[in-house]
């Protein structure tokens, strides 16, 4: 314990370190969590990206107000006959060729700031900012009905085992063997134009339900297999004997014994699912299944942008490097969980809290 | 013994089916984990289960505790038939017979705080909640030889021996009248184990409390237990009071458990093991 070179052991108070017993408050604090967040605070490149996680939110919320006290327009406003005015000169926002006009950054008091695009001569700005907020909620939306239902899928999947799992894990192979982006374009062009009704539930055509609803589909199994494996593992413990043992019942084992030791992995696997979705989303609007005109989302931003790549190529280039700021941002924020929350770190901290006592520490 | 025992086992079984198939499972073979095996236990008294690894003593608690179903036999508990019954059916007799872990590292629920631990089967079982619970739970840690602030902690800041000692106040947070203790001991060093059997000595004569002792090692078994069962594949091979199976073991098997038991004063040593030779 005297030459551990691993600070975390001694944050965790082995057994020798925790007595005579600390006082009371402080003793609370010591939970796994607290132990995570020292862990994750320690991995500087994942905090600069969960940072930048979080200017990038400031910046889709941001939107109305970029719109109404700077840009003075609207995502879906078009102004391809208006003129505009930079320094005296006198500019069309869209030419009669079809160029739309570029970056003007503040020359135009902030209108155009990225320029116009090639359409309607709608501000790329402001398209920028509301579409990511629909790529964002899309994928936060998405990501979050994935982890729910992939969470009671693998734990019932995992809990019950037999022909309850052999149903759940054949239907998720199914699922995962389908070539996901082409069903996804399938599945989305056919609910884009016809909309989709279960019930009392429906859903219109351009509604961006409906990609929420195909990305959510197609990304289960990604979160429920190792849900389920995990729960396998974690049903053999002897703490679910002693709860049943007790008399809890299966929903109190399922939900109250295994799902808290599930949590560092949903976290985990919940911030790279929104990754994934914002990819996932991105492709379905490029090819014209997600987010449908005129609503904006990056995705489809690019996928406009694209048509004048040689002349406008920053009209492509701008939603593409937002997308990839924010993937690559989660992505990281996700692996330095993962590290922070890593069960095998865990098992090493108990292998060696063991370790002490059989050096004879007090009991 | 005019009273009727606490625990009654009757030819106990329990076969686990061994798989094989492509598509469809069939059963190709048995492992006979218990093997039709019989016992009693009398009210207040400690049964010692013997045996080495793979002898099916585990197996044993969980198919009395119908943690896992036997797949025949009977187990009466205060005269009432238990093996077959429902999960649901159990519940309300689990409040009277509960289990000691053998891993003290798997027992306890690393994202629970202590005071959960131990105060779930009160909470569970409707005995106790609100501040009547915590004082209840903080009194059985201080009973089990831990303090009442640890009720706060979670089971990483504790060692071995104080995480056995937190499934011991679990288990006794019932009052229940059996306890089955799965080889309570067998993953903590030699000062400690005296320690825990000691603990577990006071606190059935402070609660009355019937033990199933299991263990492989018939040293420790032998310091607490009124009667001795010793198994070997499934059977119990040997069956008899305290001092009788270890003074004059009649089996094969027993003998050579007895002499694997370390003794600290090696002429004794080397006598026993002239004498255990010149036996078999």
């Amino acid at each position: 314990m005297a030459i551990d070179p691993q600070p975390e052991a001694l944050a965790a108070g082995g057994p020798d370190a925790a007595f005579p017993p600390a006082p009371e408050g402080v003793s609370g604090e010591r939970g796994p969590w607290y132990l995570a967040y020292k862990r994750f605070i320690r991995n500087r490149l994942a905090v600069a990206f969960l940072i930048l996680f979080f200017l990038i939110i400031v910046f889709v919320l941001a939107a109305p107000l970029w719109a109404n006290n700077v840009a003075h327009t609207g995502p879906n406003q078009s102004h391809t006959l208006e003129k505009l005015h930079v320094n005296g000169e006198v500019h069309e926002v869209v030419t009669p060729e079809g160029r739309p006009i570029g970056p003007q950054w503040f020359g135009a008091g902030g209108k155009f700031f990225l320029g116009a695009d090639s359409r309607l001569g709608r501000d790329e700005m402001v398209r920028l900012m509301y579409g990511g907020r629909t790529s964002l909620f899309i994928g936060v939306v998405s990501g979050l009905i994935t982890t729910i239902a992939a969470v009671i899928l693998g734990l019932l999947a995992g809990y019950y085992k037999g022909w309850v799992d052999a149903i759940i894990a054949r239907t998720l192979d199914i699922l995962w063997s389908l070539p996901v982006l082409l069903f996804g374009i399938a599945l989305g062009v056919s609910l884009a134009v016809g909309g989709l009704k279960i019930g009392p539930l429906t859903i219109e055509g351009g509604s961006i339900w409906i990609p929420i609803f195909v990305i959510s589909i197609f990304t289960v199994p990604y979160i429920a297999r190792p849900i389920r494996g995990e729960v396998l593992a974690l049903g053999e413990k002897e703490f679910v004997e002693a709860a049943i043992a007790q008399g809890a019942g299966s929903l109190r084992v399922m939900f109250g014994e295994i799902l808290p030791n599930l949590a560092s992995t949903i976290i985990v696997f919940f911030a790279l699912n929104i990754a994934n979705n914002m990819l996932f989303e991105a492709a379905l609007s490029f090819l014209g299944a997600g987010v449908q005109p005129p609503n904006s989302s990056w995705g489809t931003m690019i996928s406009i942008g694209e048509e004048l790549l040689t002349t406008q190529p920053l009209l492509a280039i701008i939603p593409g490097v937002m997308i990839l700021m924010t993937v690559l941002s989660l992505n990281i924020v996700g692996d330095g969980l993962r590290d922070a929350l890593d069960p095998r770190s865990k098992v090493r901290l108990e292998a060696r809290a063991g370790m002490v006592e059989r050096e004879g520490a007090s009991v | 013994m005019s009273e009727a025992p606490l625990l009654e086992v009757t030819d106990l079984v329990k076969h686990f089916p061994i798989k094989s198939g492509i598509l469809i499972d069939r059963e190709v073979d048995q492992v006979r984990a218990v093997d039709g095996i019989s016992f009693s236990i009398p009210r207040g008294q400690t049964l010692g289960l013997v045996g080495e690894s793979g002898s099916g003593k585990s197996t044993a608690c969980r198919a009395v505790l119908q943690l896992i179903k036997p797949t025949s036999g009977s187990v009466r508990f205060e005269g009432q038939e238990i093996a077959g019954l429902s999960r649901r059916q159990m519940r309300p007799l689990r409040r009277q017979m509960q289990m000691i872990f053998q891993d003290p590292y798997a027992s306890l629920n690393p994202r629970k705080r202590v005071g959960q631990i131990v105060g779930d089967p009160l909470k569970r079982q409707k005995v106790a909640s609100g501040s009547d619970l915590r004082k209840r739970v903080q009194e059985l840690l201080e009973r089990v030889g831990l303090a009442s602030e640890h009720y706060n902690r979670f089971p990483h800041e504790f060692s071995g021996g104080q995480r056995q000692r937190i499934g011991i106040a679990r288990a006794l947070a019932l009052q229940p009248k059996l306890v089955i203790a799965d080889e309570p001991v067998s993953a903590l060093d030699v000062s400690i184990q005296a320690q825990i059997i000691n603990l577990l000595d006071d606190l059935q004569d402070e609660f009355g409390l019937t033990y199933l002792f299991v263990a492989h090692d018939i040293g420790v078994v032998r310091h607490i237990s009124d009667r001795i069962a010793v198994m070997h594949n499934g059977k119990i091979v040997e069956h008899g009071t305290a001092d009788q199976v270890c003074e004059h073991p009649a089996d094969d098997y027993t003998k050579q458990l007895l002499a694997a038991v370390p003794i600290p004063d090696p002429r004794e040593s080397r006598e026993r093991r002239q004498g255990a030779g010149a036996a078999g």
